[in-house]
């Protein structure tokens, strides 16, 4: 955007700021960094209309851990600052905009290039670069392009090819696109549907919120091509109420789409009629599963419905129904400008194109990233990731698939990141959570808290998923409190098969997943806690002792300082000890040493 | 119910009179206006649509969303993601409730002044800990940063 700027006494001639604004970003601050660029823009007479256009919102471009991050374009030339604060901006303008000279110590590091280098950001490349709630910045970069395309081929030709791109459902289980269309193309109906699953429900997962809060008019754009391929005239969003955001760009961007014609009747004069509709979830994890979320949308309790039918032959109101994820659909508009080959040229034979990860936990870099499929996990997390977030820990497992996944040991590290592998070693793609974890963390804790989650999510339609995952968090409780038993291990291992085996649907068929997956890889772990009483990452309460390791105390007080029962002895130059008769387990002096002193 | 309720109640009344499957939306709206699921609203509903109170319950109960009592005037929701759970929401959410003296079994806190919920994941996994302040996303949180957030809501 070319924008002259009328400064006395500088060469500045054109300027554009970008701030990120998606979730991460706002959270960090950048509404007031925003505020603080046109107040100091406008105090030193760099024109407020210039201002206002200048000054642009984008969405997330993944790198959250530094946020606010900020580009600043100026005469063409792009710095980008991390971290940035409101009272960083004075700076900023003075040396850099007005006077040409960066600030070299708030810029990013060498890791911000690092992070994207190994990445191939084909869904992500605009998030982080357009004005979400602008339709002429996504005009701009070919959007509508797909669209515009598919309308002019016969709808069997578009679903060819999605067919030929190889591409899949990148909500978890992976199903092939185009054969999904083409099951509902061929159901013969008055009316049909499409839906998008925006119901991103996995913990530890935000790719959907981040696609639809950086550039919602992809989805959009999916979302016609797949109506139009399908022969649907109306479309819903399923969308969870905890992503304000998200459902405020995704309304700006319908209006948008329907006033430049791109909804509604006879879109685009090709005589296809297609409008969206918003349905906002209600907070229900189950509701990601097609036939509950179809259910919840009817208005009714979002409990899954036995298969076959399946949607596409019986959903929505009992009309064939598509449901595709969020990812899934801004991927189609590319395919379809660019091509399906271009598309099957990235990835591996069987898992085609990139996948969105949101990277976090003990983890250097955190943030979302978009990696073509086959990435070893060992370049996802030393790569990208930058290794471990603390130095001295080592890495101990990856989480993927949310609680339907598990838990990837660190000894397999080299193994190749698509559908295939990851179900070969116990876990799954899901929806794209990538959760590291290191020594410090306790496997039989982070079962019990996956299970404790899809337990108290499960919908209790079906009795394995009801009162068998009741049953398995029962006795991972007591394993965590030291009461386990020497059967336990494998009375969940059996458990834990069955409920898979004998569930309704994907929720209690990927429940025990975490427990199994954590059992076969780090069975030791739980026989610790079960034969000697001990959790060996110290994480478990009830297992710790609270006695100061007289070896590792430095003698700091903090613990006497943080202590809330007074049950530790302390004085300058001597060694903290603590009264087992007065400690009340709280845990507080575990948390503020310094020096991992206290057992 | 009081007649403005009543006229508040008969205009969101006339939005989902045709629609189809709008029990859901319905409820999401009666929490906009009076804050909870409040049951003399659901029965008006009930008996104006001819659906049993019953199925609204239904789905009240069924969905997190839903509070079926007042809450506090400030919202305190933390985050239980996964990421958010490895880095230590647990702990801070321990202290919270006994700083604010919220009861065993209960959301909000005896003086009304603060309720404490759990979300399963807002997915701003890469900030964790997060947490949501009367609508505001927090991330990076620490129990000393929460303490003096408290302190400053009590003082204003």
């Amino acid at each position: 955007m070319g924008i002259k700027a009328e400064t006395v006494g500088s060469d500045l001639h054109e300027l554009t700021i970008r701030v990120c604004m998606g979730t991460g970003g706002l959270a960090a601050g950048s509404q007031e960094v925003i505020d603080e660029f046109h107040r100091q823009l406008g105090a030193k007479k760099i024109k407020v209309s210039i201002i206002k256009k200048c000054v642009n919102k984008t969405g997330c471009r993944g790198f959250c851990a530094k946020d606010v991050l900020v580009d600043v374009i100026r005469n063409g030339k792009t710095e980008t600052y991390q971290l940035i604060t409101p009272d960083k901006v004075e700076r900023i303008v003075e040396e850099h905009i007005i006077k040409g000279q960066p600030v070299k110590e708030w810029l990013v590091g060498p890791e911000y290039y690092t992070f994207h280098e190994k990445q191939t950001k084909v869904l992500l490349k605009q998030c982080g670069q357009i004005d979400p709630e602008d339709i002429n910045a996504y005009l701009e970069i070919g959007g509508y392009e797909g669209a515009k395309k598919a309308l002019s081929l016969d709808p069997f030709e578009v679903i060819e090819e999605i067919k030929s791109s190889g591409l899949r459902g990148r909500g978890g289980a992976g199903f092939l696109t185009g054969l999904k269309w083409e099951f509902c193309y061929r159901a013969k109906s008055d009316q049909k549907y499409i839906i998008c699953n925006a119901d991103e429900g996995d913990p530890g997962a935000f790719m959907d919120r981040s696609i639809i809060e950086g550039n919602p008019h992809s989805v959009i754009e999916g979302m016609i091509i797949g109506g139009y391929a399908i022969g649907a005239t109306q479309g819903y969003v399923y969308i969870r109420a905890e992503y304000p955001l998200a459902i405020k760009r995704l309304k700006i961007a319908l209006e948008q789409a329907r006033a430049k014609g791109f909804l509604g009747k006879n879109i685009l004069r090709s005589g296809f009629d297609f409008d969206i509709r918003i349905k906002e979830g209600a907070g229900a994890f189950v509701c990601g599963e097609e036939t509950a979320l179809i259910a919840s949308i009817e208005g009714e309790r979002g409990q899954p419905r036995a298969k076959p039918p399946f949607p596409v032959v019986k959903g929505l109101w009992g009309k064939p129904t598509v449901i595709n994820n969020v990812e899934t659909l801004a991927n189609v508009p590319l395919i379809i400008t660019k091509g399906a080959s271009w598309f099957a040229s990235i990835g591996t034979k069987k898992s085609r194109g990139t996948k969105v990860f949101a990277l976090t936990g003990k983890i250097k870099n955190t943030g979302l990233i978009e990696v073509p499929m086959g990435i070893t996990l060992r370049e996802i997390i030393y790569d990208i990731g930058g290794g471990m977030e603390k130095p001295n820990r080592k890495l101990k497992a990856v989480q993927t698939g949310g609680p339907s996944g598990g838990c990837i040991p660190a000894s397999l590290i080299d193994m190749p990141v698509d559908y295939e592998s990851l179900i070969r070693v116990g876990s799954m793609m899901g929806s794209g959570g990538m959760v590291v974890m290191d020594d410090s963390t306790c496997m039989v804790e982070m079962a019990k808290f996956f299970l404790s989650f899809t337990q108290k999510e499960s919908c209790g339609k079906c009795v394995p998923c009801r009162i068998g995952t009741k049953r398995m968090l029962e006795i991972l409780t007591r394993i965590t409190e030291g009461k386990g038993r020497e059967s336990d291990i494998d009375l969940l291992i059996e458990l834990g098969t069955d409920i898979k085996l004998s569930s309704l649907c994907g929720l209690g068929q990927s429940a025990p997943n975490p427990v199994l997956s954590t059992i076969n890889y780090f069975r030791e772990e739980y026989e610790s806690h079960i034969k000697e009483g001990i959790c060996p990452a110290r994480v478990c309460k009830a297992l710790r002792q609270y006695v100061v390791s007289p070896e590792l105390c430095k003698m700091c007080g903090k613990c006497f300082k943080v202590c809330p029962s007074g049950a530790i002895a302390w004085e300058k130059k001597k060694k903290a000890e603590i009264d087992k008769n007065k400690c009340i387990k709280c845990g507080a002096c575990y948390d503020a040493c310094p020096f991992d002193a206290i057992l | 119910m009081t007649p403005q309720e009543i006229k508040k109640c008969e205009k969101l009344l006339e939005k989902y009179y045709s629609e189809e499957g709008s029990t859901i939306s319905i409820l999401q709206d009666v929490q906009n206006e009076f804050g909870y699921i409040r049951e003399d609203v659901v029965k008006w509903f009930s008996e104006k649509l001819n659906i049993p109170a019953s199925v609204f319950y239904g789905i009240a109960t069924f969905y997190a969303q839903f509070y079926l009592k007042p809450r506090g005037k400030n919202i305190i929701t933390a985050c239980c993601g996964t990421a958010c759970h490895v880095k230590g929401s647990g702990t801070i959410i321990e202290r919270l409730r006994n700083d604010l003296k919220i009861p065993e079994g209960e959301d909000t806190s005896r003086d009304g002044k603060f309720t404490l919920e759990r979300v399963a994941c807002v997915g701003a996994c890469s900030i964790a800990p997060v947490f949501i302040v009367n609508n505001k996303v927090y991330g990076k949180m620490t129990t000393d940063r929460i303490k003096e957030m408290i302190k400053s809501i009590e003082k204003a």
